[in-house]
């Protein structure tokens, strides 16, 4: 395996720069919310984290389509890097916003439509992982894989829609909320230039992410390729 | 309104969770690289031998 690229290298310090950069923001520029005071800092990194999660989870289908077209097996290592990525930053907004529900909500859960959307979601790509690793043929293996993704991939604009179709207490970042909502503000300038360079940073982050896993990938395809030629 | 000590706690609790599962994740990326570079030294080495 080749050593890191300079492009990854630089990639790895404007991650770096950009994660401190938005914990600055957050913490030292935007203004504190009036009615939630400081727990409403959480919003920013849940926000991000689950806009990034679920951009993954879309990128994975995507490459799961180019590889039933092409057959190659990179796209295979491109798809389970969507979806492992994804299933990180989700989890991360999941959690984040359990704690942030605790005192706004009152409870660190509760089963209403986006809550529950976004619980099915990362169990379905948590299956997703846990499937793939039962089947040994390479080809099979990615098949079905490409196939999962594009089916999982329905419960994305589900979950995104979710808090917009149904009535639920989930405050919307960007529209009109229910009448059951709690928990929404009103945004500021300040507020909103913090959420928006925080969805930028952890896009950058999540890409180079993504590139170490695909180098992570390819090495593990290649002791795969070793391991089925000695045998 | 919060309770400021009370917001301040979940505030700190909520991006001590971020913060661990991120770093947690990037710690298990470098393990499985290492782990693979070391299967993939063994399986050269076995390879050379035969």
């Amino acid at each position: 395996m080749k050593p890191q690229p300079l492009a990854l290298k630089v990639l790895n310090i404007a991650s770096g720069l950009l994660f401190l950069g938005a914990l600055a923001m957050v913490f030292l520029y935007a203004p504190l919310e009036i009615t939630m005071n400081y727990v409403q800092k959480i919003f920013y990194f849940h926000v991000a984290n689950a806009w990034v999660g679920m951009l993954g989870f879309l990128a994975a289908a995507v490459a799961g389509v180019v590889y039933l077209i092409k057959h190659d097996q990179k796209w295979d290592i491109i798809e389970l890097t969507a979806v492992e990525i994804s299933l990180v930053f989700f989890l991360i907004a999941i959690a984040a916003g359990s704690i942030w529900a605790r005192p706004t909500w009152g409870a660190y859960w509760t089963w209403e439509p986006r809550l529950t959307t976004a619980a099915i979601l990362e169990m379905v790509y948590i299956a997703y992982i846990l499937l793939r690793q039962g089947i040994d043929d390479p080809d099979r293996r990615a098949r079905f894989s490409a196939v999962y993704t594009l089916v999982g991939a329905i419960s994305v604009p589900i979950t995104f829609m979710s808090i917009r179709l149904f009535r639920t207490i989930h405050p919307v970042v960007i529209g009109s909320n229910s009448s059951a909502t709690m928990g929404s503000f009103d945004m500021t300038s300040k507020m909103l230039f913090t959420m928006f360079f925080t969805l930028f940073a952890f896009s950058v982050i999540f890409v180079d992410l993504f590139w170490h896993r695909i180098r992570l990938g390819l090495l593990a395809q290649q002791v795969e390729e070793y391991k089925l030629e000695e045998l | 309104m919060l309770n400021e000590t009370i917001s301040k706690t979940y505030m700190i609790a909520g991006y001590v969770v971020i913060l661990t599962i991120l770093g947690l994740y990037i710690i298990s990326l470098f393990v499985r690289w290492h782990n693979l570079k070391r299967d993939l030294q063994t399986l050269k080495e076995i390879r050379n031998k035969d």
